[in-house]
């Protein structure tokens, strides 16, 4: 669904040049004091982006008979892993994992596919209702994702599409296009249309060229629309309370809920299923963070 | 994790991507024979281009939209649980414009009116937004610089952008837990009393917007710093020999250059902060009618309440108020000229 759920991925145009300009505003070093001050700004607000993360850890290491203590110490006394074996082998997590894999690599692949091909036809020709299509695609990102649901819901009951995985794939694919199609047109626009012309006098066809040429150019665009699909569907949480209620469908966001309703004082166990759940996410993010400069803004800084 | 499960799972993905498929298929052939054998013009190729995204647009957001709209007509809920037809009149569901008019003269679920849920989704955005972009730029201005550990930080501070919400958002609540959460047990060892923060509605909303900062600075401090690289050193250089000072420069180099990408950031920052109905409805656990925005107003009605005809009134009446925002924005900035060559 839109929303801040969405991680707005990048602009890899923008990254690749900031990457190089990491000029001195000012052009002089700071002053000795000044330079501690700003280190201990910026630490500080490391240990407040990281605080929620490091007491999660903190809770998933104490053992069973201390979990209500309110100490603040990273590692606890009497540490132990049990609670990260217990969800990985007694509780449904691992299927909840899995559904919510299956269910997001499928959107991804959807999404990027269909992204793929109209951003072409938006960069690099001119027909009737290309504005008006450009207009619609931006008008989509307004609607709240509570609008779409009340509808979504009293369809896919009528058409008998609750608890089936072809609802989610198909809705959560398509309310990721539109975002997708600007990002890879913005990128499109950036690579020189001579290259194409070039192939095309060599006899390659149109789609050829777009095949050839213009794809593997963009692969950058291309991974980072992937990934802002694939962490859309992975953290999808209102469209799959809607459409799915059986047991051997839910995804993560669904299980850990019901983790947390039965297993009243188990934090231990919810904590560790929050980390291996985000550990892998976290890592893929970090890692495309090079590229995560503002594909949002890429319209505008073009403009 | 059974077999069976795991089976259910690929079997019903690998349906729904065969099903696409097809219907792919279909409506590329359907266009094939239409545009290039039928009609032989040269639209051919960027219509079938465009074809599956916006097939699947009508399907999934224009149809259940007018068909939502069909709704807010009639007066379907859970007693009146039925297809309603064409603005349920052959079934006496019609009511006419009652669900636009009592958006605005009745409690919209049982405590608040409407204004006050407009007033405090405006509040929330406003008071969100500002401080996204205050502690975004000025994480961006600490960190634009030659320094040590500048990746680690970087890295570091993206965290709440990058750790799966849902996770954020539930370690979020528990921290604000009266007794056991962080956010008391320090108050009280700084001297303080505890606060309700789950049980007092204006507790509440504090705890709301906290939680919505913290998640929302990494995103603009990225935006920003993107911005910031992009401006060239030797502006500084020049004002820098003119005399200036690094206030002068930031207002008269830094703030101007930075507008086109701080623009469509806002715009964005705040049609999200006001749809935003994760943060509201994760940290609100004990469903406090007074500290709901609009959009978690919205989903009660809907899915606690079931009054859809009233629920689907009441989104029409969150989209325009936004649609008239954002184009009045949007116009006024001009922040999207360009985008469109």
């Amino acid at each position: 669904m839109s929303g801040p759920t969405s991680v707005p991925a990048p602009a890899v145009t923008a990254a690749a040049r900031s990457a190089r300009a990491t000029h001195q505003p000012g052009g002089r070093r700071d002053s000795r004091p000044k330079r501690i001050v700003i280190h201990g700004i910026l630490i500080l607000a490391c240990v407040i982006a990281a605080f929620p993360i490091i007491r999660v850890l903190s809770v998933a290491l104490r053992p069973g008979n201390r979990l209500l203590d309110s100490e603040f110490k990273l590692i606890p006394e009497g540490a132990t892993l049990n609670a990260f074996v217990h969800v990985l082998t007694e509780t449904d997590l691992p299927l909840w994992l899995f559904n919510s894999l299956v269910i997001t690599t499928g959107t991804a692949i959807v999404g990027l596919l269909v992204a793929a091909t109209s951003a072409y036809a938006f960069s690099r020709f001119k027909f009737p209702g290309r504005g008006v299509g450009l207009t619609a695609l931006l008008a989509t990102q307004l609607i709240p994702a509570a609008m779409l649901l009340v509808p979504l819901y009293l369809l896919a009951v009528q058409f008998k599409l609750a608890n089936s995985y072809v609802g989610m794939v198909i809705a959560l694919s398509v309310t990721a296009v539109p975002f997708s199609i600007w990002i890879l047109k913005g990128y499109y626009d950036t690579v020189p249309i001579e290259l194409e012309e070039a192939a095309r006098i060599d006899g390659c066809s149109q789609l050829e060229a777009f095949w050839r040429i213009l794809l593997p150019l963009s692969t950058p665009a291309l991974v980072v629309v992937f990934l802002f699909n694939f962490l859309a569907a992975w953290n999808d949480y209102f469209l799959a309370r809607i459409l799915l209620s059986k047991e051997e469908l839910l995804t993560w966001p669904l299980g850990l809920q019901r983790f947390q309703a039965q297993f009243q004082a188990q934090w231990n166990d919810l904590a560790a299923a929050s980390i291996l759940i985000s550990v892998p996410v976290v890592l893929l993010f970090l890692y495309s963070s090079k590229w995560l400069v503002s594909g949002v803004t890429a319209g505008g800084v073009k403009g | 994790m059974s077999l069976d499960a795991v089976v259910t799972a690929i079997q019903q993905v690998g349906l729904t991507l065969i099903v696409i498929a097809i219907a792919v298929a279909a409506l590329e052939g359907v266009l094939y024979l239409l545009l290039v054998r039928g009609l032989k013009t040269r639209l051919a190729t960027p219509l079938m281009l465009v074809a599956p995204a916006f097939v699947g647009l009508a399907i999934l957001i224009v149809y259940p939209l007018l068909w939502e709209l069909n709704v807010s007509f009639t007066n379907m809920s859970l007693r009146n649980f039925r297809d309603p037809g064409f603005l349920g009149l052959e079934n006496g569901m019609f009511v006419g414009l009652d669900n636009y008019v009592e958006v605005f003269t009745r409690p919209v679920l049982q405590l608040t009116t409407f204004w006050q849920l407009l007033l405090q989704t405006v509040l929330w955005t406003v008071i969100n937004v500002t401080l996204h972009v205050a502690g975004g730029m000025a994480l961006a201005l600490l960190l634009h610089r030659q320094m040590r550990g500048k990746g680690i930080y970087r890295a570091l501070i993206i965290l709440p952008w990058a750790i799966p919400q849902v996770i954020a958002l539930l370690i979020w609540r528990t921290e604000y837990n009266n007794e056991y959460g962080a956010a008391n047990q320090l108050l009280r060892m700084a001297g303080f009393d505890g606060v309700p923060w789950l049980s007092d509605p204006f507790w509440n909303f504090i705890a709301m917007i906290i939680t919505n900062v913290w998640l929302g600075i990494p995103f603009m401090m990225v935006i920003i710093l993107g911005g910031l690289s992009s401006i060239s050193s030797e502006y500084y250089e020049a004002a820098e020999m003119d005399g200036a000072n690094s206030r002068q420069s930031f207002r008269a180099i830094t703030l101007p250059l930075l507008r086109p990408v701080l623009t469509p950031a806002i715009i964005l920052g705040t049609v999200w902060t006001f749809n935003n109905i994760n943060v509201p409805f994760f940290i609100n656990q004990n469903e406090l009618e007074t500290s709901d925005i609009l959009v978690t107003a919205l989903f009660r009605m809907a899915f606690q309440y079931n009054r859809y005809g009233d629920a689907a009134a009441f989104a029409f009446v969150i989209f325009i108020i936004l649609l008239v925002f954002t184009v009045f924005y949007v116009r006024r900035t001009g922040s999207l000229r360009g985008a469109y060559e």
